[in-house]
């Protein structure tokens, strides 16, 4: 073996062929990593990451090319290998991790089949060796009953089973080098803490490289020992993960920081300060100079945009790298964290959303092929408020019915059981289509995906016209006017009236989508995971707008999120649910104080915080989710709480233990709870 | 399984009555026709009359397709004015010569169709990939008849090497195999356009999913990727589209079967329409329906056999 | 991208920006055809049979049906008669440019009239599901396995052949397709966020339907209506072939082959003119569909 670094990247550059040229995606890219290290690469959607991870095992697409520098792996040079010692290397010595794992294993292919692949092909194992490897592979990631395993398919096991046998199927072969890209991006929050702890679990053992690419902070700092940020196709800082989080030198590693919310702050007192602009798209002509001058705040053309900006260590930090031409004059930073004083609650009015003993049962359409299904108990016995001008979060992983309480508020679906009122109005049984136009205007939703908020066909000033026709009567010759005025309030400017949603960002889809909403002038807001699907810097700039609306209209926000530092920023009150139960609910100092419902301890542990002094008390969740068709009698978390005291788990519901407005509905009861927990989300002082 | 036969059964049943039903009702829309079919132009209304008294036609629609269907029941499928025999001897005879018409047509399709489609799409916008779009694009835009008559200007009227006709009789002085060559030539080839096509673009769509992109990475040979990854996926929805193509062979090549002059179904059923020959008619487009379910029935069946995930 | 404008330089769009605008998105759908060589060859094909046949009545050299008895000695291709004349002496150019004018009426009207229809259906069974679901799927499916040449000869063999009643025929049969293709897609669509937001501002299930779902199906639906077109022109050829096409003495392409290719051994030329004129315009629609796929798929 070498002496140098594992993999050795140097001046990559990498284009893409598109019908209007060629861009040029990566400029120069240039790191390296050592035989059993893992670097983390980091950057928002679009900057390359990705790509750069591709084209190492050189898997770019018809349009993509290597157009220069050198990829040197244990010595040799990967950019003009051929094809026999591609595909020697691919799998063998470097394996590679993928973000879906449903769509990434071949439905028709017991995951046996698959796994056994690998062996089979590049040690010329017969296929009782393999399956024996197989086996010890499976019981490796944990995963129950490795025989049963085997002979399933990929539809038959949950998202995080599923990522487990792709990383199982990764080093299966001994790889010299992960390459995990986005491996936890779509899986719950618990179970993505469960996958990167396996991950760090199986370093130690195979003493692999690891090449760790997401767009998380908070991930990369649980696995990765560097890290290196990218932004549209450079590095731009790269480093001790220690270093880079707690003294980033790099302006956009610094903007990044600032913009994301920890579990520590909120929005009185340490504002989320968004980066201006946006990410450009690859350009077929980059201008000269440092790519992110155009948002950076520190930026002095002279200096910045003249030349390439090369990466240079940081005084008296020789394993830190940042490519800024100013990065020693810059001050020093330093965490944001505050707490403000949240405004007096408000008196005992009438809460502006109030829901009881909400229940939703799903009765599923009769498969013909197949028995009757069970029926799906989204949510079941649920009450919440929201008083007039506060923000009710609720936060929850897949399944826990958050969203189906978005669609009965809004009227989408209908309500089995309980009350659902709007501004003292009863609502639950009416569908949409049954409600007054006054009722209408009086709740407004802002959905989740910016690319199908809007109607790819229609023009963003065609929507909200619409929207003011439909729901203000507005007569067509103000229209313009009242078009106008909305995207004013969500910062776009008029000019965006005539374009198509295909040409906007996924920051400028959603602000149009919340101008939309505002059409009514709506009195409740509901929110439906508003910013998960946006960029971190976009994201930071939304939640500010959807409180600054709040604040100005005097709006009631209930805001659906599995975020939890999001959350823990921008609620007034939070509802923690599980499985269609409210697990825990109150205003937010409370509930992200302890006492902890089990489930929210073991959610505030598993969150990842770009923080490496939390020291966080790890708590994984074993055992299995219960489908939505099997919900348990007693309560819901007991085939999994790792604080479950006994059969009264199984049998019993749990009762609502009442602090004030803060209750949790648990069997340990509430002192006994705080005596057990220890505090998480704060930033620990660690002495060094 | 059981509810899938049962549900599937129904089905079938029920097209069966419907679709008789239709046809029934179609054909009895004039019922004097028959009776003048059978006496001729130039008998009088009255004569007309009479005869359609005595057959029994001036009754009730509902009851004479209940009548109608008492003599399925019993096998009888009534007499063809046309052929001038019983309903179920034309019927068999011209169905068992489609019959192997379509089974040597079958067994030349499924194979060139899977595999240039299959090696068309599992590297898109190749040159072979170009080369089988466009001569399959176009193989599929000549109408039938023309294939036969460019492929008899060639082989018949140039070249010499074929007759020009297929109607199976033996004094012509071709063997049966010489006289199928061509209709089954144009059947082959107007119908793997079409099929090519589809099996072309799903192994394209299936080639850009992730797990082959997973398949590949993994190191293993371009072969083995095609084989054992990608061919069962893309061949999910070409197969119900194969199944389909049976029915086309058996009544949908009346056009070939008329340019070669083979006595076959379709041709048939033209003349029995051409003729108002109702009974065959009947008996001819109850097959043509009872094929069509069954053929659907299938292709669901080996949809389901292929696909894990509808199966469990 | 989002350069700040006055906000009074905001109008109401008068008719003359919206004209301009429809201008500019047409003349860059037409810069997009070029980018496709099947797409561009299609075009052009169809385009010039279009030419050909509105034409036809002044650039034929002869009419259709007559007969020079005097060219019957010498029927091949001549300088008189550039593509020969048929068994009856007849210009063979002529009946062909004369024979694209049905062709090229019944088809698309066939195709629109499948497409309005069909596009209902799809919409109603994907948008309302459940009853009206399984009935439109189950009749689709019932239509569609059924070898349409059948239908077609019981259906004209017993209601005749003119012009509306092959377009009928042809609309019945080939909207189920449509249907199935539109169906899949709104199925797919209605479960898109801007339809939840349309529902929550009240719009009607036709406004829905009609406005905010299919619109986005169009990609695939005008793919489709391209092959459909294509196919119709083969249909109406095979039905002039079987006999039971528009009736004559009106040249259809079918028709001709079918009085000619019992000569074939003789006087070949007769049959396949007409053949190669119908398969050329059947290239032309394939080739358009072939190329606008390719171009969707690149989006």
């Amino acid at each position: 073996m070498t002496d140098g670094p594992l993999l050795d990247v140097r001046d990559l550059r990498i284009a893409y062929t598109t019908r209007a040229g060629e861009a040029v995606v990566v400029p120069g890219a240039s790191f390296q990593l050592r035989a059993g290290e893992a670097l983390g690469l980091v950057g928002e959607s679009g900057c390359g990451k990705s790509t750069v991870a591709l084209s190492i095992v050189r898997y770019l697409g018809r349009a993509g090319r290597i157009v220069g520098g050198s990829i040197r792996f244990e010595g040799r040079e990967l950019t003009t290998l051929d094809e026999a010692g591609l595909r020697a290397i691919r799998g063998r010595r470097i394996a590679m991790v993928y973000q879906d794992p449903m769509a990434s294993l071949n439905p028709v292919m017991t995951v046996g089949r698959q796994l056994m692949e690998a062996p089979m092909t590049h040690d010329g194992a017969s296929a009782t060796a393999a399956r024996a490897r197989a086996l010890a592979m499976l019981a490796e990631v944990k995963l129950a009953d490795p025989e049963a395993v085997m002979e399933r398919y990929p539809h038959q096991l949950s998202g995080g089973q599923q990522q487990r046998i792709v990383i199982a199927m990764a080093l299966i072969t001994g790889p010299a080098l992960l390459i995990m890209d986005e491996p936890t991006t779509g899986l719950d929050v618990t179970v993505e803490a469960a996958v990167l702890d396996l991950v760090r679990e199986l370093r130690s053992r195979h003493h692999g490289a690891i090449l760790f690419i997401s767009h998380n902070l908070g991930s990369v700092v649980r696995v990765c020992d560097r890290v290196a940020v990218m932004y549209r196709g450079e590095l731009v800082e790269e480093g001790p993960v220690r270093r880079i989080f707690t003294d980033p030198r790099h302006p956009y590693t610094r903007g990044l920081l600032d913009c994301l919310p920890t579990l520590g702050s909120d929005k009185h007192g340490a504002p989320l300060v968004p980066i201006p602009g946006q990410v450009e798209s690859a350009a077929l002509a980059r201008a000269p100079g440092c790519g992110f001058a155009g948002r950076c705040a520190h930026v002095e053309p002279a200096r910045c945009t003249s030349r390439p900006i090369p990466s240079a260590l940081v005084r008296g930090e020789p394993e830190h790298r940042v490519a800024c031409a100013r990065a020693d004059e810059l001050p020093p930073w330093s965490r944001r964290t505050g707490r403000g004083v949240a405004h007096a609650a408000g008196g005992p009015e009438a809460p502006m959303v109030a829901v009881h003993h909400l229940t939703k049962i799903y009765e599923p359409r009769r498969r013909l092929l197949r028995g009757p299904r069970a029926p799906v108990r989204a949510v079941s016995d649920v009450d919440l408020t929201a008083a007039r001008g506060r923000t009710l979060a609720i936060v929850g992983e897949s399944g826990c019915g958050k969203s189906t309480i978005a669609k009965v508020l809004s009227g989408l679906v209908v309500a089995t059981a309980g009350a659902v009122l709007l501004d003292g109005v009863e609502v639950g049984a009416l569908a949409i289509d049954a409600r007054s136009p006054a009722l209408k205007r009086t709740l407004q939703m802002v959905f989740q995906n910016p690319d199908s908020t809007l109607n790819p066909s229609h023009t963003v000033g065609y929507a909200i016209g619409r929207a003011l026709r439909r729901l203000q009567g507005q007569a067509p010759d103000d229209l313009a006017g009242g078009v106008a005025r909305l995207l004013e309030v969500v910062k776009l400017s008029p000019a965006m009236a005539a374009r198509m949603p295909r040409h906007l960002s996924g920051g400028e889809k959603q602000r149009a989508a919340i101008a939309r909403a505002l059409a009514g002038n709506p009195a409740i807001i509901v929110a439906d995971e508003p910013v998960s699907a946006l960029d971190v810097s976009v994201q930071a700039a939304i939640v500010n707008l959807l409180t600054e609306i709040q604040a100005a209209r005097g709006a009631t926000l209930v805001f659906i999120s599995h975020d939890l530092a999001v959350v823990r920023y921008l609620a007034d009150t939070v509802a923690v649910m599980y499985l269609g139960t409210v697990a825990e609910v109150g205003p937010v100092e409370r509930v992200f104080a302890p006492p902890y419902h089990p489930y929210t301890e073991a959610l505030l542990s598993a969150v990842p915080v770009p923080d490496p002094d939390r020291a966080v008390a790890r708590i994984v969740l074993e055992g299995r989710v219960p489908g939505a068709g099997e919900i348990p009698r007693g309560c819901p978390f007991a085939t999994r709480c790792p604080r479950r005291v006994g059969p009264v788990c199984d049998e019993t519901p749990p009762p609502v233990q009442r602090f004030g407005d803060h209750h949790i509905a648990c069997h340990i009861p509430g002192d006994e709870l705080c005596r057990l927990q220890t505090a998480l989300g704060e930033p620990r002082a660690t002495g060094r | 399984m059981k509810r899938f036969a049962v549900k599937h059964l129904l089905f079938l049943l029920l097209t069966l009555f419907a679709v008789s039903f239709l046809v029934f009702t179609l054909n009895e829309f004039s019922p004097g026709a028959v009776a003048r079919k059978i006496l001729g132009a130039y008998a009088t209304q009255e004569q007309v009359d009479l005869l359609t008294k005595q057959m029994g036609l001036d009754r009730p629609v509902l009851v004479r397709y209940v009548d109608y269907l008492g003599a399925l029941a019993s096998g009888d499928l009534g007499y063809s004015t046309r052929f001038k025999a019983p309903v179920k001897d034309v019927l068999f005879k011209h169905l068992a010569n489609t019959a192997l018409l379509a089974a040597i047509a079958f067994a030349c399709i499924v194979p060139l169709s899977t595999v240039l489609g299959v090696v068309a799409g599992m590297r898109e916008a190749s040159r072979l990939d170009r080369a089988v779009l466009m001569c399959s694009t176009v193989i599929a835009s000549i109408p039938e008849f023309a294939l036969g008559v460019f492929l008899a200007s060639v082989f018949v009227v140039w070249l010499g090497w074929l007759p020009g006709t297929a109607t199976l009789l033996a004094g012509g002085g071709w063997s049966v195999a010489a006289q199928l060559v061509l209709p089954v030539a144009v059947i082959v080839l107007f119908d793997s356009g079409y099929v090519v096509s589809m099996v072309r673009a799903s192994m394209v769509e299936v080639m850009q999913r992730p797990y082959i992109r997973t398949a590949i990475l993994k190191g293993l040979p371009f072969r083995s990727v095609i084989l054992r990854h990608a061919l069962r996926n893309a061949m999910l929805t070409p197969v119900t589209v194969i199944m389909l193509q049976i029915n086309y062979l058996v009544a949908g090549v009346v056009v070939v079967e008329t340019v070669f002059a083979y006595p076959g179904f379709g041709r048939m059923i033209l003349e029995a329409a051409l003729f108002k020959d109702i009974a065959l008619i009947e008996a001819g487009a109850l097959v043509a329906v009872f094929l069509a379910v069954v053929t659907n029935i299938l292709g669901d069946l080996a949809y389901m056999l292929l696909d894990p995930r509808i199966r469990a | 991208m989002s350069t700040p404008i006055a906000a009074g330089t905001l109008s109401a769009s008068p008719p003359a920006a919206a004209r301009a605008r429809l201008l500019r998105r047409w003349r860059r759908r037409v810069a997009l055809l070029g980018e496709s060589t099947p797409a561009t060859v299609g075009v052009v094909i169809i385009l010039t049979w279009t030419v050909l046949a509105v034409l036809a009545p002044l650039i034929a050299p002869y009419p259709p049906n007559a007969n020079d008895m005097a060219a019957l000695a010498h029927t091949t291709p001549s300088r008189a008669h550039w593509l020969g004349t048929d068994h009856l002496g007849r210009d063979i150019l002529s009946r062909i440019l004369w024979g694209a004018r049905p062709v090229l009426v019944i088809a698309p009207l066939a195709v629109l009239g499948a497409a309005a229809l069909g596009a209902l259906l799809g919409l109603a069974a994907g948008y309302y599901g459940r009853w009206i679901d399984l009935a439109v799927t189950r009749v689709c499916d019932i239509v569609l396995s059924f070898p349409v040449i059948i239908l077609y000869m019981i259906i004209l063999a017993h209601f005749g052949s003119s012009a509306w009643n092959i377009i009928g025929v042809l609309t019945l049969t080939k909207a189920p397709i449509i249907a199935r293709i539109v169906r899949g897609m709104t199925l797919d669509l209605r479960e898109r966020e801007y339809v939840a937001a349309a529902k929550m501002r009240g719009e009607s299930a036709l406004y829905i339907m009609l406005v905010e779902i299919l619109p986005n199906a169009r990609g695939p639906l005008v793919v489709d209506m391209c092959l459909r077109t294509g196919y119709n022109v083969i249909i109406i050829g095979a039905l002039g072939f079987l006999g039971i096409g528009l009736p004559p003495p009106d040249p259809d392409w079918g028709g001709m082959v079918k009085d000619t290719y019992g000569m074939m051994v003789v006087w070949p030329h007769m049959a396949l003119f007409p053949c190669a004129a119908i398969s050329s315009l059947v290239v032309g629609f394939n080739l358009l569909a072939v190329g606008l796929r390719e171009l969707g798929l690149r989006d």
